[in-house]
């Protein structure tokens, strides 16, 4: 098989993604994380491809639906599951919880919350590093139905003005939470919305983890060159609902069946399957996936909360009246 | 009278409402096939029709600027925001657009529109589900602000809004939803907006509060009365106009006064409802007025029971406030 290294590093990546979620839906279940979980389970191969793409130097900033891009850029499950069971060991010391993973060391800039809020900073984080010459590249995440809100707009138009070294990757997974694509915009095709601005763009189904590694690599160095921003539409599903809540009948059982039969997890897996030593390798990456996701569960339920003193902390820096 | 819940009631009175007058068009994320993520709109979108039910894209902005031409037209639009956390990408219309047009036409052009939105904490949400802003709404001049406590407050008070020839924000405290029952009327009932209710009786001191704290208070309440203490609790129901007359004259038989809301402390309105108390009735204070609020930070994913004034931060500003 080619490149079976990086073959088999993806695979353990993106299986860790998964495991990982699967265990946090459960934890999720039993009442040990609260409020909003938002799986990623279906779209592993963007993150992995991506991650596999940039360079530790790079950036990433992305949405609420941010496990997956955080595990792929190295931020550990320890400090991701606490963070979901609201620990002070997680990444946000368990003040954010799912939707808040960050990681300075990994250049993770968030995951955020409030919808394309997060594209304009973006094109700030890409302008410094431009400004400061030191080479990066930052790679953006949204959804689709961030396509119809303002300031993902505004972070477009700015980048492309200032020839920022930034790629828009627009995760098109077809729903903005129950309003399927169709229902909630005119012209379906995402990345034509690049024509508005002059940027780069291209599209393509996430199916191939190397395609969308490849593929992407394409407009980092674009990017890298100096030649400004692109945006890649990589087409996928989320096989869970929106969030743990959503029973999502919105749509067909069929339709998610037809898309789990595309899984490019299990497409990796079986090329990994195709020969004996890949095979075997795989089978022990489960095993180590397994250790380590099931360790992440024992941290997180074994770490204490956060304590009343960190909030204003960390809110801000230093004494203010009262 | 039937038995009802928050989003029973509320999902009544649009369906009355809709009923009765076709100007009114529902907007929102997912208010109309899946009928809201809290189901507040459920069965409309099939009852009414895609005309008057509207699936809006991820557009906060838009749906908010859309419906002010509607209101400018002569419609009446009920836009909902999914969280009122996620209204700030509509804060400029709202706030710029909407809240002063009727004012900025002089008068010619009102812009009636009710625009709900859930709000507060209890569902562990974290920073983006469970914020409080009612009071950054009402330091903008031209809005009216409403957040109900019971079923009945909440189809009155809607039908009420509904009715307002200026725009009302009605903000609907998530956390009781379906916690909170009662009796509501059926058919045409109105409570109407400006007027609180005095939600309970007492002589020692006044507390003052709305939302899903009314069920905290009384529990609180309970609890202090055990040790001779007899609060005096005032659901404001319409937090803006206010009806300080009432808070006042609770003030002046009590003398104490308490302010909880869940949103933080400082620039909240408990502020202002202490600086009102104090131009109007201040000789007859004989205690300090304490406010229980929450924190001024973000609202935290863990620690919320912490930072929400919950009836075990209520009893001892109470307890306090009687025994100064
Ligand atoms: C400004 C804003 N409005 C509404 C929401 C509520 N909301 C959260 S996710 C979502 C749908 C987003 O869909 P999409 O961008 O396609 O991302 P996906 O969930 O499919 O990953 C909505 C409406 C929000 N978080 N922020
Ligand atoms: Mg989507």
């Amino acid at each position: 098989m080619k490149e079976a290294k990086t073959a088999l590093e993806m695979y353990r990546m993106m299986q860790l993604i998964r495991r990982f979620e699967e265990e946090a839906a459960r934890a999720y279940s039993l009442g040990k994380i609260g409020g909003f979980l938002h799986l990623y389970i279906g779209q592993e191969a963007i993150a992995v491809g991506a991650a596999h793409a940039l360079e530790a130097t790079d950036s990433v900033v992305t949405t609420y639906r941010d496990h997956g891009i955080a595990l792929a850029r190295g931020m550990t499950s320890n400090a991701g599951m606490a963070e979901l069971f609201g620990k002070v060991t997680g990444c946000s010391k368990g003040l954010g919880g799912s939707m808040h993973f960050f990681d300075k060391e990994h250049r993770m800039y968030g995951g955020h919350g409030i919808i394309g809020s997060h594209l304009p900073l973006a094109a700030g984080i890409a302008f410094a590093s431009k400004y400061t010459g030191d080479g990066g590249v930052t790679m953006v995440f949204y959804g689709d139905g961030a396509a119809s809100i303002g300031a993902t707009h505004e972070g477009m138009s700015l980048a492309a003005l200032w020839k920022l070294p930034i790629v828009f990757v627009c995760e098109n997974n077809q729903y903005s939470m129950g309003t399927s694509l169709e229902r909630s915009i005119s012209v379906t095709d995402m990345s034509t919305k690049a024509d508005a601005y002059g940027m780069a763009k291209d599209r393509f189904v996430a199916e191939d983890v190397f395609e969308v590694r490849d593929r992407l690599k394409v407009a980092i160095e674009r990017a890298r060159r100096g030649e400004g921003p692109t945006l890649v539409e990589i087409l996928t599903y989320r096989y869970r609902g929106h969030s743990m809540s959503d029973p999502a009948k919105y749509r067909t059982k069929e339709e998610v069946e037809d898309h789990k039969r595309r899984d490019a997890l299990n497409r990796l897996r079986a090329d990994l399957d195709a020969s004996t030593d890949t095979r075997a390798a795989a089978e022990a990456l489960d095993a180590s996936v397994e250790a380590e996701v099931a360790e992440s569960i024992r941290f997180a339920d074994a770490s204490p909360e956060p304590t009343a003193d960190l909030l204003e902390a960390t809110t801000y820096v230093g004494e203010f009246a009262r | 009278m039937t038995q009802m819940n928050m989003v029973q009631a509320i999902n009544d009175a649009l369906r009355f409402e809709m009923q009765r007058d076709d100007r009114i068009v529902v907007l929102g994320e997912d208010v109309g096939k899946v009928g809201g993520v809290f189901r507040v709109t459920a069965g409309l979108y099939d009852e009414f029709g895609d005309d008057r039910v509207i699936d809006t894209p991820l557009s906060e902005g838009g749906i908010i600027g859309a419906a002010i031409g509607m209101a400018l037209y002569g419609l009446k639009p009920v836009p909902e925001i999914q969280f009122s956390d996620f209204i700030f990408p509509a804060y400029d219309q709202i706030v710029s657009e909407l809240a002063k047009f009727r004012y900025r036409s002089g008068g010619e052009f009102p812009c009636p529109m009710v625009i709900r939105t859930p709000v507060g904490g209890g569902i562990r949400g974290g920073h983006y589900h469970s914020q409080s802003p009612e009071a950054q709404f009402i330091h903008v001049a031209g809005l009216k602000v409403v957040c109900p406590a019971t079923p009945a407050d909440a189809k009155g008070l809607l039908l009420s809004a509904l009715r307002d020839p200026d725009p009302v924000m009605f903000f609907e405290p998530k956390r009781i939803y379906r916690a909170a029952k009662g009796e509501v009327p059926e058919g045409d009932y109105t409570v109407p907006i400006g007027k609180a209710n005095v939600a309970r009786q007492g002589e020692h001191v006044t507390l003052v509060t709305w939302g899903a704290m009314l069920y905290e208070s009384l529990d609180a309440a309970n609890k202090v009365q055990a040790e001779g203490v007899n609060v005096e609790i005032i659901d404001l129901r319409t937090l803006w106009p206010l009806d300080i007359d009432t808070v006042v004259a609770s003030v002046k038989k009590t003398g104490r006064v308490v302010v909880v809301h869940e949103a933080p402390k400082t620039c909240g309105l408990g502020g202002e409802i202490v600086a009102l108390i104090n131009e109007k009735a201040f000789l007859y204070l004989e205690a300090p007025p304490k406010r229980v609020c929450g924190f001024d930070t973000p609202f935290p994913y863990t620690l919320e029971n912490e930072y929400l004034p919950l009836s075990h931060r209520i009893v001892p500003a109470l307890l306090e406030t009687a025994r100064y």
